[in-house]
């Protein structure tokens, strides 16, 4: 074996290899089997509205592992991160409007909503839009450099701890504000919506679908095996331990604002990527994404999963979101008060999150074994 | 009795035939005005109206307000007043009956409909009432039409009332200048620059424009800059109250927080939804006043004040003996808990008292406003709620310098096991000083429901501004978010006259991203060891 592939089966051990393969395989064969080759008729069909469900899920499981990264293991709770998502979103959404062409409400070759504004022209954010890579590149390089920018500066001048959570949390804000103007260029209120293709491909079919759910699963699990690297590398350990014990690493020689302000920009990064394959999935991104309240929600994930566990991020995504979708169509009076609640009591009684409470329960098991079995036999 | 009751009916019914006459006598007047107006074409009704207005008879306003509100029909020859069962002849004034069956609404073009308007406005000039006369010389100060002048001029003949000459007279001047003579012009430019209006400013714009005569030019250039320093001098006035104002609503919210964040280092994101509780209070009290007390329905703040203290005080310390005080030394944790607490709040509200949002009413002595300086009314509403913030800071100030809670409080914020060791029940210090920080909260939503809307997204409004206010501050510095807020109330509305009220808060915002960036600690932060948590 090489040392890459060395280096990559450090990563889990043969169980967690087993388990990857086995959400693999339902991600990109048992899913697609089910919605496209079983018929509608039979009850083990997958209707597009679960792989519509799934797949969004799975975008917020890439946020979540973001924020896994930047709060779980450098201790910084970012507020902000529904912003580097909605951009993420509205820069791969410029791109979806204009592959729109002039099927628009107006029969022009605009968004509608510059029609409606009377726009002669593109205004200059949307200089190459219809380009698929400029688009995609923007999504990785939008959020990344403005969370560079911003970080550089913040992590520099030591703001950290709340302060830091709470201008992020002002920085969602202000964009949030500036996307709802109209003059911003981006739509205003109403965003962009009623996408019809993507690579010239019509947008709303099932394999079209199925692309995208499956795109977002490998990138799923693409993102998962990064952040496992680096949290089990060298620079994980830093991370840790400027988590842990900051002004300790410092004085043991470690510059920790390149730590910070790598993980920072990663993260920006992966919730933008996050945010391209949500856009085109739901088929709307509006400034609302980029309101403190969305912002917050995703940290809960984090925390119902368990902090500094990345499966546990994955699993907080699901649960939560999971009862989301529930709960807003069959109670819709309940959803605030469950997600307050969940709130209340993961902080109060499962510090360790879901991961971690089972984690704990395995150990008191072993241990009750141990106890039981005969003293000479127990090591 | 009955004697008398059909007395009284036959002396009404008198009455009502000698109203009747004078009022046909009255009509019969203008009747070939009335045919013009209802039969002719769009540039005769225009003309007719002017007639009218020129004749400056107030009872032609019932004929024009006919017209205007399409009550006016016509039926073959005859011009008929309709109002629901109600219908006169607008010519001679007899009563019809039955309704003729062939009629036809006059319709009213949108030419017409705007000469309408400034018509019944100039013929309330003469109206009896004081209260209408002012109201139309303020509107017609904003423009008129020359074909008012004489109108104008008789009403100013009239004329006693000190507020409303000036205004006549202005407008008088203002007609002369686009009609009048070289004399009338100078002395008409002359007197405009006693003008209080930004009406006035563009209409000499226009006159310096098209004017030929250089003396004419100069006298009306004098003016022209006279008005703008006075429209200056009032527009400043206004946004220096309306900064103060907004800093004191940012100080009424953030002030709870100064203590609770400040003091305490709790992060508590239902701050805002403890103003929210306030301000339902406030409604519930108000609507307590209306059911049982309408006759001291002006004193219900009186009540509401100590109403919506007491309650956010309450809901504040459960909150802290049930939740944050398990996560005291974890500000992330609080974070989120308080967080869940507050979508928990919200969603209570929303089931209790329903999403849309609920009425509340000033009292009569809060509604209205003061007018320093023309164009400057200063609402009392807000007025008051500076002297309230103002009284609530001193209070507070009071509170924590003056008393033995007060000493407690900063004893517990300073060192915490050393104010523990020497006897302080820093647990329930805890829980009072909370309970004092909501209780603040309660008073800034009972404020706010005076001036704003209620509904159960109150909170999120304010959440984010009064964080801002505190860490902009500095933590546990009352003083500094007193600046901070005076200084984001400026600010904000000195970047809105330039800008436009969005751009102005993402530029605070962003200022304050930056601010913070260079002084972490805020504006006066504290010196010393214990900066350093």
């Amino acid at each position: 074996m090489g040392p890459i592939s060395s280096a990559f089966s450090r990563l889990y051990g043969a169980k967690g290899w087993a388990a990857l393969g086995a959400a693999a395989c339902v991600i990109f064969v048992v899913f697609p089997l089910l919605n496209l080759v079983v018929p509608a008729s039979s009850p083990f069909h997958v209707s597009a509205y679960w792989v519509t469900l799934i797949g969004k899920i799975m975008c917020y499981a890439i946020v979540a592992l973001a924020m896994d990264l930047i709060w779980g293991y450098a201790g910084i709770l970012s507020l902000g991160h529904g912003l580097f998502f909605a951009l993420g979103g509205y820069a791969f959404g410029m791109y979806l409007m204009r592959q729109i062409g002039s099927d628009g409400q107006y029969r022009q070759n605009m968004p509608d909503f510059m029609v409606f504004l009377d726009w002669k022209a593109f205004p200059w954010q949307w200089w190459s839009s219809d380009s698929f890579w400029w688009c995609a590149m923007l999504v990785v390089v939008v959020p990344g450099l403005l969370a560079f920018v911003f970080g550089y500066f913040a992590f520099r001048s030591r703001v950290k701890g709340v302060y830091f959570s709470i201008i992020t949390q002002a920085l969602t804000y202000a964009a949030m504000l500036l996307f709802f103007r109209n003059a911003t260029g981006f739509g205003g209120n109403n965003g962009f919506t009623d996408f019809r293709r993507i690579l010239d491909i019509p947008i709303a079919t099932p394999q079209a679908r199925m692309t995208l759910f499956a795109v977002s699963g490998s990138v799923l699990i693409g993102t998962l095996l990064l952040a496992r690297w680096i949290v089990t590398s060298k620079f994980g350990r830093v991370l840790a331990a400027i988590r842990d014990a900051e002004q300790r690493v410092m004085f043991c020689g470690y510059n920790t604002v390149h730590y910070k302000l790598f993980v920072w920009t990663l993260s920006a990064v992966l919730c933008g990527i996050a945010g391209a394959l949500y856009v085109p999935q739901v088929g709307i991104i509006n400034p609302s994404e980029m309101s403190p309240a969305n912002s917050i929600e995703i940290a809960i994930w984090v925390a119902v999963g368990g902090r500094g566990t990345l499966t546990g991020a994955i699993v907080g995504a699901g649960l939560v979101n999971g009862a989301k979708s529930f709960l807003t169509q069959a109670f819709p009076e309940f959803w605030l008060y469950f997600l307050g609640l969940v709130f209340i009591l993961v902080t109060l009684f499962l510090p360790q999150g879901v991961i971690g409470a089972l984690g704990q329960v395995r150990d008191k098991l072993r241990v009750r074994k141990l106890m039981r079995a005969p003293l000479g036999k127990a090591s | 009795m009955a004697a008398s009751f059909l007395f009284m009916r036959t002396l009404l019914t008198a009455l009502t035939f000698v109203l009747g006459l004078l009022a046909s006598a009255a009509l019969a007047q203008d009747a070939k005005t009335v045919e013009k107006l209802a039969f002719g074409e769009s540039d005769e009704k225009v003309e007719a109206v002017a007639a009218l207005v020129a004749a400056g008879d107030e009872k032609s306003t019932a004929l024009l307000q006919a017209l205007a509100d399409g009550e006016l029909y016509t039926a073959g020859k005859r011009v008929l007043i309709v109002r629901g069962e109600n219908v006169v002849d607008a010519a001679t004034g007899v009563k019809v009956a039955p309704l003729p069956e062939d009629r036809e609404e006059i319709t009213v073009n949108n030419r017409l409909r705007r000469e309408l308007g400034a018509a019944l406005a100039a013929l309330k000039l003469v109206s009896p009432e004081r209260a209408a006369r002012f109201a139309a010389a303020r509107e017609l100060a904003g423009g008129a039409e020359p074909a008012m002048l004489p109108l104008v001029k008789k009403a100013l003949a009239k004329e006693t009332d000190s507020a409303i000459k000036p205004l006549l007279e202005q407008i008088t001047a203002a007609l002369e200048l686009k009609t009048g003579d070289g004399e009338a012009r100078l002395a008409a430019v002359r007197k405009l620059a006693a003008s209080h209006n930004p009406g006035t400013k563009t209409l000499l714009l226009s006159f310096l424009e098209a004017e030929k005569d250089e003396g004419l030019r100069i006298e009306a250039q004098r003016s022209l800059r006279e008005i703008e320093n006075r429209l200056a001098w009032s527009e400043r006035a206004g946004i220096v109250f309306t900064s103060i104002s907004l800093g004191s609503i940012l100080l009424l919210a953030a002030l709870g927080l100064a203590i609770t964040y400040g003091l305490m280092g709790v992060i508590n994101m239902a701050h805002g939804e403890l103003i929210m509780i306030g301000a339902y209070t406030t409604y519930v009290v108000q609507n307590l006043f209306r059911g049982h007390a309408l006759g001291a329905f002006d004193w219900y703040p009186v009540c509401a004040v100590p109403a919506a203290f007491v309650v956010a005080a309450l809901v504040g310390m459960a909150l802290e003996r049930s939740v944050i005080r398990w996560l005291y030394g974890r500000p992330l944790e609080t974070l989120l808990a308080t967080w869940g607490i507050s979508l928990m709040l919200i969603q209570s509200v929303r089931t209790i008292f329903g999403a849309a949002n609920v009425q509340v009413e000033n009292p009569v002595w809060m509604s209205g406003g003061v007018e320093v300086l023309a164009n400057v009314v200063l609402p009392w509403s807000r007025i008051i709620i500076i002297f309230f913030a103002a009284a609530v800071l001193a209070g507070m100030w009071l509170l924590l310098t003056r008393t033995r809670l007060g000493l407690f409080v900063r004893g517990v914020t300073q060192n915490r096991s050393m104010a523990s060791c020497v006897g302080v029940p820093t647990a329930r210090v805890d829980t009072l000083a909370f309970g004092l920080g909501s209780g603040t909260a309660g008073l800034a939503g009972c404020a706010l429901s005076q001036i704003g809307n209620v509904g159960p997204d109150l909170g999120q409004a304010y959440i984010v501004d009064s964080f801002m206010v505190v860490v902009l501050g500095g933590v546990g510095q009352l003083a500094g978010t007193v600046y901070a807020a005076l200084g984001l109330g400026f600010a904000n509305k000195l970047l809105e006259a330039w800008q436009g009220a969005v751009l102005a808060k993402i530029a605070v915002l962003v200022f304050i991203i930056i601010f913070i960036q260079r002084r972490p600690q805020g504006m006066f932060a504290l010196k010393g060891r214990a900066v350093e948590g």
